[in-house]
């Protein structure tokens, strides 16, 4: 199914330090957009704007954890009461964490050139900034560590491949107990549902945002150990698979 | 209770912890969110917004009542210092500041020098965001939730807010009347 890329219908607030574009973002467009003012908002006098305060003052912060399960639970709430089904819902939850997926990978890649420049400012060696994954293994490591380090403060717990030949596409990001379904009870109807769909999104944003087109939905799939364990089936499209061969037999890495 | 006796309940109180721009960004996708779902009507998203946070206050004045084990305030002054120097404090690490007392004791306003939630946050550029969407305005649904569960009725409204491009951003909050309570109505 070719849909329409997602960017384009993308909201207008931006809520990650970054104005939106309507384009896929490219570091040097939103670089362009930081640096010019927009003409029509106003700005208070004492120049408390985004764009005068550093991006990595949040980076360490941290916040009531009851503020985000309230936040979330209000979130599921009233996005339950416009839905028709169960998957009605986790689409919904889905579409609201891909921007931040999208802004996230931005923000990713901006801390790690900054904090690497300056580890090496004092030496001579020029360095140079990280590379976007070319490969899906890079982004899944990405996804995995970074960008689940930056979230919830650990790494996820499993990245694995399809052992089906019928589905060399399918990957899978496990984490034993996401946080953001710790404070989220379905009732027993409801069952199948999994709020980590809104992580789902996320994941989703990101690899779009890299230039790999995905699906990415959430699945319970819990054990005796932990009753809460989540696997994120993220399937990559057929041009991402037809690409992945060409970049491997170029030996690109 | 003294002021700085109130300060060191909010400082000392232990919370649980997330990564702050989780809860920002989280915040800021539900604005967006209903942004879209009311077709840029601001007023509707405020007004949603609050109702939100009514219903986060109800649920919250118990998590804060547990795990700051305060009593029962004295008077409306206390109430309001404990809203800024305890409540604020373990639910959104900011202290603001209340000033601006009417002289009858019922009304001040909260002066926000940091707001997590608008973290990061420009309004839309469409000539009518600037001028009719609170953008915070969850957190007056919650004053107003979590103080009518301990029988405080509250009005609370932003007048200003920084991403108007105001100097600061400041909510005033208003007794309307200390809620008796009622005896359940007598069954026929």
């Amino acid at each position: 199914m070719a849909a329409p890329p997602r960017h384009a219908t993308m909201q207008s607030i931006s809520n990650g330090g970054i104005a939106p574009g309507t384009d896929r973002p490219q570091t040097q467009q939103t670089q362009a957009q930081l640096s010019q003012q927009s003409p029509g908002l106003r700005v208070p006098s004492n120049r408390k704007t985004i764009y005068d305060r550093h991006l990595n003052r949040s980076r360490n912060a941290e916040l009531s954890r009851a503020s985000f399960a309230f936040l979330f639970g209000e979130m599921v709430t009233y996005a339950q009461r416009r839905v028709t089904g169960i998957q009605d819902l986790e689409k919904r939850l889905n579409e609201q964490g891909y921007p931040l997926g999208l802004r996230l990978l931005d923000l990713l890649f901006y801390r790690s050139t900054s904090t690497s420049s300056s580890a090496l400012s004092s030496s001579s060696t020029s360095s140079s900034p990280p590379n976007r994954p070319l490969r899906i293994i890079t982004l899944l490591h990405l996804i995995h560590g970074p960008l689940w380090r930056l979230l919830f403060g650990r790494a996820a717990d499993a990245l694995e491949h399809s052992v089906s030949p019928d589905t060399p596409n399918e990957y899978m990001i496990t984490d034993n107990d996401p946080m953001v379904n710790t404070y989220i009870s379905a009732p027993r109807d409801m069952s199948m549902l999994n709020c980590a769909a809104y992580v789902a999104g996320i994941i989703e944003g990101v690899c779009d945002g890299c230039g790999f087109e995905t699906k990415v939905s959430a699945h319970n799939q819990p054990t005796e150990l932990w009753p809460s364990r989540t696997v994120f089936l993220v399937r990559f499209g057929d041009p991402v698979m037809e690409r992945e061969k060409v970049l491997e037999r170029a030996g690109v890495k | 209770m003294s002021s700085t006796k109130t300060s060191r309940i909010g400082e000392e109180t232990r919370v649980d912890k997330v990564n702050a721009e989780l809860v920002t960004l989280t915040y800021g996708t539900i604005v967006a969110q209903l942004c879209q779902d009311y077709d840029s009507n601001y007023q509707d998203v405020n007004k949603q917004l609050d109702k939100m946070g009514y219903n986060i206050g109800m649920r919250l004045i118990e998590d804060f009542l547990a795990k700051s084990g305060v009593g029962r305030c004295a008077n409306f002054r206390e109430t309001a210092d404990m809203i800024a120097k305890v409540g604020f404090k373990i639910f959104l690490n900011v202290t603001p500041t209340v000033t601006n007392w009417t002289s009858d004791n019922t009304q001040f306003s909260l002066i926000f020098e940091d707001n997590p939630l608008a973290d990061f946050v420009e309004l839309p550029d469409d000539g009518r965001a600037q001028d009719e969407l609170w953008f915070s305005n969850i957190l007056c649904g919650v004053l107003r939730g979590s103080l009518e569960m301990v029988q405080m009725q509250i009005e609370a409204h932003f007048v200003s807010d920084v991403l108007r491009g105001d100097d600061t951003t400041e909510m005033r909050v208003s007794l309307v009347r200390y809620i008796e309570d009622e005896m359940p109505p007598e069954e026929e």
